[in-house]
């Protein structure tokens, strides 16, 4: 349903795309009217975005500005509990509402350009001098105030996750998501309450589907990165699986270490960089705790259109991608623990932390390779990616040496885009 | 007081020189054996949120960033010119100094292009033995939040 409502109103400007999920042009990451398309297409399309951590409003009053795709949004902890989000964007005049990351005790919100008032659930409550002063001035008798607002999002929470939706047509999160992943994400938190050990944001010079295809694809993690490869941290020799959801959209990677480790005959032989000698002097970085029943060592999970969940031993992390602009990107990054944690659990996560981020041991690669194809295809925009690891098709695989999570985001953006 | 801030200064721009100087092998040297090195955030530590996104409690895992940027990590050539502040002392008990220090660092990338990568200041405390300063804890406290592409180089 969603599908057909989006090619009904397909743009018709832009050129065909090659036929199956195997190619993608150049042109996808370069052209503002591609970028403007999604942001209407993806981000306030039939989708979910991931907002905060109800964690991050702990109280009524408490609330935090974020982003779905390039739109800014507030999100906010009423009396009641319920959190809400809305576009943070004054009905008048189009000012943001809220001008700062976060805050507590709101009873509502005033514009700072004409103090136009709103409530925690972002309908508007009040106009400043509308009825005039001294009976001159003031709005109109037709101003109706209910037919002014800014767009509320709906807003659904797993697991201490809040996303929102632009989109009423949007079907329920757990839908959206599919039981697979559902389960997956409840994986992480296990019924936990998380608590949040730093946020910091890398700039990212690449469009913004360049890095969402990096978290998807598992074949280049153990090769681009050869702190994970030597330390055994993840080794496409190790068992592991890649799910994708039925959408594509969606994709889970993960994997175990086992205990007799597998030959390093494949990585001697394709003479990859990342075989080497390198030691720790202080190997306690990845002296970490069991902390999963299930021995997954490691689970990266996407959503579309660009969130990330990520367990890498026992740093865990969420991932919020805000595109700005064709050739740019915002990844903020949310590091957390959970509030049962003792005191050598979290100093194990705070020791795991050096993996992650812009100066994580294995993530600092995924800042800068996005920027080298950015500028590596400058002059052919015409030229495509080829996708064609682990087959055509966009389905789960025990192997991790494809490309399948990558097409299945391919798949999941041409329906929403309709091109 | 005076001899202090001599040596403190000194010291500073002998790190500075250090990493400037593509010297990376020595930068552990300026920390005692069971140091604490960290860069976070202004935000972070207004919070008072403890992780950072660089940690090392200890002088072996200063050593390990070397190696991992030496063998492991992938980034494209750059460099750093490190502009240090004169340092605030701010307590002396015995042998052991805090002080403060702010700090602007340049990145100069492969192609040339020079920007402002840093800004912030050093929280430090030093440790005097046999006459040398050896930082036993030093916060790198960044200004902004917001880190462009990556951070390899050590600040």
């Amino acid at each position: 349903m969603v599908l057909i409502t989006a090619m009904i109103d397909a743009p018709s400007d832009f050129p065909p795309l090659p036929p199956g999920l195997t190619r993608a042009p150049y042109w996808l990451f370069q052209r503002a009217d591609v970028y403007a398309s999604e942001q209407k297409r993806v981000f306030q399309g039939p989708c979910w975005s991931y907002l905060c951590l109800a964690a991050e409003l702990p109280d009524a009053g408490a609330w935090r500005t974020t982003a779905v795709g390039d739109a800014p949004v507030v999100v906010t902890r009423d009396e009641k509990g319920a959190i809400h989000a809305f576009e943070n964007r004054c009905a008048h005049r189009g000012a943001l509402i809220c001008i700062d990351n976060a805050g507590k005790g709101a009873r509502q919100f005033a514009c700072v350009y004409h103090a136009w008032t709103y409530n925690l659930e972002g309908t508007l409550t009040g106009v400043a001098f509308k009825n005039g002063v001294r009976g001159k001035g003031g709005m109109p008798a037709s101003f109706n105030m209910a037919e002014h607002g800014p767009r509320k999002l709906r807003v659904e929470i797993i697991d201490g996750l809040v996303f929102g939706s632009f989109d009423a047509q949007a079907p329920s999160l757990a839908d959206y998501l599919g039981p697979e992943i559902v389960t997956r994400i409840a994986r992480v938190f296990a019924g936990r309450k998380p608590v949040v050990l730093a946020r910091y944001t890398q700039a990212l010079p690449n469009n913004w589907k360049l890095y969402m295809e990096n978290v998807k694809d598992s074949y280049h993690a153990s090769i681009l990165h050869l702190f994970f490869t030597t330390f055994e941290l993840n080794r496409l020799s190790q068992t592991g699986a890649i799910i994708v959801d039925e959408s594509g959209g969606h994709h889970v990677s993960y994997s175990q270490i086992a205990k007799a480790a597998t030959g390093n005959a494949e990585y001697s032989a394709q003479a990859i960089r990342s075989d080497s000698d390198y030691k720790l002097a202080d190997p306690s970085l990845l002296h970490g705790f069991d902390e999963y029943p299930d021995g997954v060592t490691l689970q990266i999970l996407s959503v579309f259109p660009a969130f990330v969940l990520q367990q890498i031993q026992n740093s865990i992390a969420v991932r919020q991608i805000v595109p700005r602009g064709p050739d740019a990107a915002d990844l903020n990054w949310t590091i957390l623990g959970f509030e049962d944690d003792t005191a050598a659990q979290r100093l194990a996560r705070l020791k795991q932390a050096n993996l992650v981020g812009p100066a994580g041991f294995i993530s600092m690669e995924d800042g800068c390779v996005g920027g080298f194809v950015q500028r590596g295809v400058v002059g052919a925009p015409d030229a495509c990616e080829v996708l064609e690891m682990g087959g055509h098709d966009a389905t789960g695989s025990e192997s991790r040496v494809t490309e399948a999570s990558v097409r299945g985001f391919w798949k999941a953006w041409r329906a929403r885009m309709g091109i | 007081m005076q001899e202090l801030f001599f040596a403190i200064a000194q010291a500073n721009a002998a790190y500075a020189r250090c990493i400037d100087d593509d010297r990376l092998e020595q930068w552990p040297d300026f920390f005692t054996d069971d140091c604490l090195y960290r860069i976070t955030t202004a935000q972070n530590l207004r919070d008072g949120l403890e992780a950072s996104m660089v940690f090392a409690n200890s002088k072996g895992m200063l050593r390990d960033r070397v190696s991992a940027l030496r063998t492991a990590n992938i980034y494209e050539r750059q460099s750093y010119r490190h502009m240090i502040g004169a340092p605030s002392i701010l307590k002396v008990e015995g042998d052991r100094v805090e002080t403060e220090s702010s700090f602007i660092v340049v990145r100069i990338m492969r192609d040339g292009a020079t920007a402002i990568f840093a800004t912030g200041r050093y929280l430090d405390v030093w440790i005097e033995k046999s006459r040398a300063l050896k930082l036993s804890e030093r916060a790198v406290v960044c200004d902004s939040h917001r880190i462009d592409t990556l951070l390899a180089l050590p600040l």
